[in-house]
């Protein structure tokens, strides 16, 4: 009786998206009054561990206990009832109201509808006092900066007695002096006494605000660790493991005289990329590692023409091409699967079929008109190679399971072979036994000469595939690791990772 | 969950999918079946030429709002492109030249609906509101044509296209009719058709395909501009006047007779044959209403409930999906 319960405690918690463990029999103990870190890497789970707790989404089994009571959230507002909120990457806060109006919204002080400022200001007053965060009541939420922004956010789950705080990668969209404030906020309501749970994959800052560290895995619990005996090195073992537990199709590796099929000079976008230069060989398979925000896709986005590029030349088979359009780009045999397939590759609600002709239309027309027969007869011959279930052109997409979308998406650009190959989060939510027919066929694409450019946040998918890898970290190339047929390979997942948080 | 449950769930799902896919055939039929219980003059051939011929200017405006709609845009400016169209149509032709009046004011109809695709796509503003501030320019230019006036033409030449007969039918219905073959062949067999419902799908998924969306979207609004073109030529020539005052309620009810037929409003699907049901469905209720002399006020009502009965299984369905 005298030892009191843990804030919260997580017994077997498990969750399931489709076909994709997202958290498997998650065990946990979260302390009052302590900041207790998340961290994995990207689709380790962390994510979903914090909207658990916070009632965004509901586990399939588990149970999750509130000061030694068992609860159900079905609702972020029902854990709100039971002091936890979440505050989400991205802001939810009205920005043409004021910073008052925002932190009671809905929980306005008020006698039969009539709002009484008065109390309210009062209210509001002593929150800022109790929280030491100063801000000022009647600014527009939309001229704050993010992290101010962020401290509303914080404000308003406190003005809802929220005694935990679940937040996930609230640094992520804050350049490095606001990171360095709200890492101050954090410590403050620590002292105060709030609980908080903060999802990261910053390690250094983990490291610094942190009391415990809990880290999962490919869904898994791995550990939770006192911060004070951790170290950047240490915690990037425990996120990857050490042992690669995908087999990756062996690699077949180019001449090394191939001929370079693809090639790019100083490319660069505004800020956010910058003098970019590399190439790809016939049959070579180039992977770009690096963290979420590091510039990766933007790299990708600006090869194909979806954004503007400020300056870069390109050249495919030698030759210089002029792409200012993703037009001009699948003109001159460049695809690219986008990293959400949902949003960016397929159109959910078309048939299969006029999803993987899109780009080729040409190809099966005469004059602008479409040649169905044709169309139908490729297509099915495409999907029953990729070895779609049901290989049915007429079926709509969202018809089909994720892995099966995902090969929708590359026969999409496999109707007429490219020759440069991007493939951006080419897994991505996709089940096991999907993402290694992928990875076999990204593999015997390489066979037929095309150049592959690989993004992944998984580590061990660049790794697996990659004959080189290029680490991108603020928008520049930073490194480079080369695997070879000798066994005198620079490619470690340690040392990538290192390059990608600049840890020495 | 047993077995038993799924296969009755997947029964269900399947039997409300027929409903809400078809459903815009089932009420045709029964709005005819029950109007030919009523009446006896309902079902001629004299009557149902007569409902063909009326609906045909309506009909025209839907085929193209039927495009720029599953394209993911909204044409609001058919009624004033209408006006224009018939208005300039008139004019041409009192000044001596009906053919040519009459062929300018349609292709005047594709010009403005091509030039409201450029202000939409290069401007980057949402085509609701563009099409909105350009069909109040357009009408006003239309009233700067006529100077307000009404424009008489009085050459039989001009009156032909909208009161001529082809064996039993008018004039205007074989255009109706071959329009929509024309929006039918372009939306189903051709490379073009398939970017339009791609772009309406998702736009951002086309242009990364490698879709000139920009130049798809232009060509979907003056496809939707000549629809407008040419039903406005054909009301001025139907009453041998041209005039600036007409063709408003011709927006609205050309893309309600979309949605009733069953295209989304959110783009990315729907049909042709959808459209052409949707403006029967409209028609038939209006002249069977005629036909039992309920009065005018009260059709508008029912027009108006039938609309939002659209619109709601539409919304529905998005829901589910």
């Amino acid at each position: 009786m005298c030892v009191p319960h843990p804030h919260v405690e997580i017994r077997g918690i498990s969750k399931r998206f489709g076909g994709a463990q997202a958290l498997a029999d998650i065990h946990l103990t979260i302390e009052r009054g302590t900041v207790h870190a998340l961290v994995g890497e990207n689709g380790a789970g962390k994510s979903t561990l914090g909207k658990i707790i916070s009632g965004v989404i509901q586990p399939d089994s588990g149970e999750l206990i509130v000061e030694g009571r068992p609860v159900r959230f079905a609702s972020p507002r029902e854990a709100l009832e039971g002091g936890i909120a979440m505050i989400q990457q991205e802001i939810a806060l009205v920005p043409k109201l004021t910073v008052l109006k925002n932190v009671f919204l809905g929980i306005e002080t008020n006698h039969g509808g009539v709002l009484q400022e008065r109390d309210t200001r009062r209210r509001f007053d002593e929150l800022n006092h109790r929280t030491g965060f100063d801000l000022p009541a009647d600014r527009l939420v939309s001229s704050l900066s993010i992290a101010e922004q962020k401290k509303v956010e914080i404000l308003k789950a406190i003005a809802r007695n929220a005694q935990l705080l679940v937040m996930d990668e609230p640094t992520a969209a804050l350049p490095d002096d606001e990171a360095a404030k709200l890492m101050e906020i954090v410590r403050s309501l620590r002292k105060a006494g709030t609980t908080i749970v903060y999802v990261s994959h910053f390690l250094k800052e983990v490291l610094s605000v942190a009391d415990d560290i809990t880290v999962l895995r490919n869904s898994q619990f791995i550990q939770t660790t006192s911060a004070k005996d951790e170290s950047p090195e240490s915690l990037v073992v425990a996120m990857l493991g050490r042992a690669i537990s995908m087999t990756f199709p062996p690699k077949t590796f180019h001449q090394a005289d191939a001929p370079v099929v693809f090639s790019v000079e100083a490319l660069s976008r505004g800020e956010i990329i910058k003098d970019i230069t590399f190439n790809i060989r016939a049959g070579e398979i180039v992977g770009l590692a690096g963290l979420v925000g590091s510039g990766r896709s933007e790299v990708a986005r600006a090869i194909f023409g979806a954004d503007r590029k400020s300056s870069g030349i390109l050249k495919i088979d030698g030759k210089e091409v002029q792409i200012n359009d993703p037009g001009d780009a699948v003109a001159a045999g460049i695809a690219f699967l986008p990293e959400s397939r949902k949003t960016q590759g397929l159109l959910m609600r078309l048939p299969i079929g006029h999803n993987v002709t899109l780009p080729h239309l040409k190809s099966i027309s005469r004059g602008q008109v479409i040649q169905e027969g044709k169309e139908i007869r490729q297509t099915t011959r495409l999907l029953q190679e990729l070895d779609v279930r049901p290989p049915q052109p007429r079926e709509r997409v969202d018809s089909l399971s994720g892995g099966n979308q995902q090969k929708v998406l590359f026969g999409k650009w496999l109707f007429q072979r490219p020759r440069l190959l991007i493939a951006d989060e080419p897994t991505h939510g996709v089940d096991v036994g999907a993402k290694l027919a992928i990875y076999q066929l990204i593999t015997s694409l390489t066979k037929e000469g095309l150049a592959v450019l690989l993004i992944s946040s998984e580590l061990e998918e660049v790794m697996g595939l990659a004959h080189r890898v290029l680490v991108i970290r603020q928008g520049r190339i930073v490194a480079e690791f080369k695997d070879s047929l000798d066994g005198q390979s620079s490619l470690t997942e340690d040392v990538i990772m290192r390059a990608a948080f600049a840890a020495e | 969950m047993s077995n038993s449950n799924k296969k009755m769930s997947d029964f269900l799902r399947t039997k409300f999918g027929a409903l809400r896919q078809y459903g815009i055939i089932f009420a045709f039929v029964a709005v005819f079946t029950i109007l030919s219980s009523m009446t006896d003059a309902f079902a001629t051939k004299r009557n149902m030429l007569n409902v063909l011929d009326q609906a045909s200017q309506v009909g025209l405006a839907s085929l193209g709002a039927t495009v720029t709609i599953i394209g993911g845009g909204f044409d609001l400016s058919l009624g004033s492109v209408y006006a224009a169209s018939g208005a300039t149509a008139a004019i041409i032709a009192k000044a001596g030249y009906p053919e040519l009046g009459l062929a300018t004011g349609m292709l005047l109809g594709l010009l403005l609906g091509f030039i409201n695709g450029l202000i939409i796509t290069k401007f980057r503003v949402n085509s609701f509101v563009a099409t909105l501030a350009s069909g109040l320019v357009i009408r006003g230019i239309a009233y700067v044509l006529t100077d307000g006036l009404l424009i008489q033409v009085k050459d039989e030449r001009f009156a032909a296209l909208g009161r001529g007969y082809l064996l039993d039918a008018k004039i205007p219905v074989y255009f109706f009719f071959g329009f929509a073959v024309l929006v039918w062949f372009l939306l189903s067999r051709t490379t073009f058709g398939r970017y339009v419902y791609a772009i309406g799908g998702n736009e951002e998924a086309a242009r990364l395909s490698g879709v000139r969306t920009d130049l798809v979207r232009t060509l979907t609004f003056a496809i939707s501009g000549l629809s407008a073109g040419i039903a406005g030529v054909i009301g001025a020539s139907r009453i041998s006047t041209g005039q600036a005052n007409v063709g408003d309620p011709i927006t609205l009810s050309a893309i309600a007779a979309v949605v009733i037929g069953g295209t989304s409003i959110v783009g990315g699907e729907g049909a042709v044959w959808r459209t052409i049901f949707g403006v029967m469905l409209l028609q038939l209720i209006s002249n069977g209403m005629n036909i039992n002399a309920v009065p005018p006020f009260y059709q508008l009502i029912v027009q108006g409930a039938v609309i939002l009965f659209a619109v709601t299984l539409d919304a529905i369905r998005q829901r589910r999906a």
